[in-house]
């Protein structure tokens, strides 16, 4: 009982996740594969879970959104680096606001990598972040500033 | 004539104590007749009332208890001890400005430390203590909570400059040393509110321990906590794992390794030292 609640409060990219826990062939149409831990930053073909309430990122696809570029001069991301997604058969850029991977001491380290749906311009295409996201993000006040605006809390 | 005058004059000193005596006694008869005459008539004179005794509950008494904290004892290296006698004088130094209250793995705190990207400056955390590493001035524990139904963990460097009060709201211990695994338990386990008020704790006497069995998550885990390697206590397994699963997982014991004379390391009497040195310290320090 307790896990099937679990599940429902859990959003797309966690429902997909526990759902290949659970039985991989229910809930995507994947064939049972073995799911690594994740403990790196985002690179290509990550999968990431949108955190921001805008309907291209929760509304449900067979395939979790995926990363297939990072704007960065290595190809990986931290906090702050622009990524390119796929989600819904279609390119969009990302913001990453939070990954698994362990980074500075006194830093938040996240249990999903949470990534917000961007456009071309840095404007958010949702209106509203539920999930807490790290303080340092502010040191992008000048181009994210509307990001941070729609945060609503700060860790 | 002489012995007539001192006579004499002791007899006037005594007749002046006498008066005195005798005046002070009229005078204390006098208020006291006044005081009875005021009782039968009205209310007695105002007493003021007892100035209460506040007992104040929030700040923590200081630990009674014989603690070290682990990142004094030094790892067992090829540095000289200097280095460590050198880092230990800071680490006392650091203390003396902030204080570093006694806590454990699993103990719930709260820690705030200065962020220049934060509202007011400053950014307070509440946590689950999963994990203490380091020793020395790198000393470092991890906090975890679960905020919006996201995981947190914030790995915290206890002597940093930008700590600027580190609470324990509620100081226990827990059946294993290192609470990873809460990683891969239900949501339930490791969430804690944030605006929990500090329980308060006795100085003396042991510390209470949790012996909750966390319920997990269905496999796969961040790592394979039912391996002997990892002597995971906290968790239910007869919950998640089949008997033939645990047995599997035996293949991995390394039983041997209990008896490795080479992998012993015996702090106990470096430990010693170290308390008795800062007690010392602390000794010398409230002197001055």
């Amino acid at each position: 009982m307790a896990l099937l609640n679990h599940l429902a409060k859990c959003k797309s990219m966690h429902l997909a996740c526990h759902a290949l826990r659970v039985d991989a062939t229910s809930l995507t149409q994947h064939s049972a594969f073995s799911v690594s831990a994740v403990s790196a930053a985002i690179q290509k073909m990550t999968r990431v879970r949108v955190v921001d309430n805008s309907p291209l990122g929760n509304t449900p696809h067979h395939r979790a959104p995926r990363v297939i570029h990072v704007y960065t001069k290595n190809g990986v991301g931290k906090v702050g680096d622009k990524v390119l997604l796929a989600i819904k058969g279609q390119k969009k850029k990302a913001l990453i606001v939070g990954h698994k991977m362990p980074g500075e001491r006194m830093t938040p380290r996240f249990d999903s990598n949470n990534v917000v749906l961007i456009e071309d311009n840095g404007n958010p295409t949702g209106t509203r972040i539920r999930v807490p996201v790290p303080t340092h993000l502010r040191k992008l006040e000048g181009d994210y500033s509307k990001l941070l605006a729609i945060a609503s809390r700060f860790v | 004539m002489a012995a007539c005058i001192q006579r004499l004059d002791r007899a006037i000193f005594s007749i002046r104590l006498l008066r005195n005596v005798q005046l002070h006694n009229e005078r204390s008869l006098s208020t006291s007749l006044h005081r009875l005459a005021l009782d039968t008539e009205q209310p007695s004179k105002f007493t003021p009332p007892v100035k209460p005794v506040i007992i104040d509950k929030t700040q923590s008494v200081a630990s009674l208890r014989k603690f070290l904290s682990p990142e004094f004892v030094p790892p067992r290296q090829r540095t000289k001890p200097i280095k460590f006698t050198i880092e230990r004088k800071d680490m006392i130094r650091r203390r003396k400005v902030l204080n570093i209250p006694e806590f454990y793995v699993g103990s719930i705190l709260a820690v705030t430390m200065t962020d220049p990207h934060a509202t007011g400056k400053n950014n307070r955390f509440v946590g689950i203590c999963i994990q203490r590493g380091g020793r020395g001035l790198g000393a470092t524990f991890v906090l975890r909570n679960i905020i919006d139904n996201q995981g947190v963990e914030i790995c915290y460097e206890m002597y940093s400059p930008r700590v600027q009060q580190i609470e324990v709201l509620k100081l226990e211990k827990r059946l294993d040393d290192n609470l990873m695994y809460l990683r891969d338990a239900l949501p339930e386990f490791c969430t804690v509110d944030t605006d929990m008020k500090p329980q308060p704790s006795s100085p003396t006497g042991e510390v209470p321990v949790n012996k909750t069995r966390v319920r997990m998550l269905p496999k796969p885990w961040s790592k394979r906590w039912e391996r002997p390697k990892y002597d995971v206590k906290g968790i239910r397994f007869d919950l998640c794992l089949s008997p033939e699963q645990m047995e599997h997982a035996q293949k991995w014991a390394q039983p041997w390794v209990e008896y490795d004379m080479l992998k012993e390391y015996d702090t106990s009497k470096l430990e010693e030292a170290i308390y008795t040195e800062l007690q010392q310290e602390a000794a010398a320090a409230t002197a001055k």
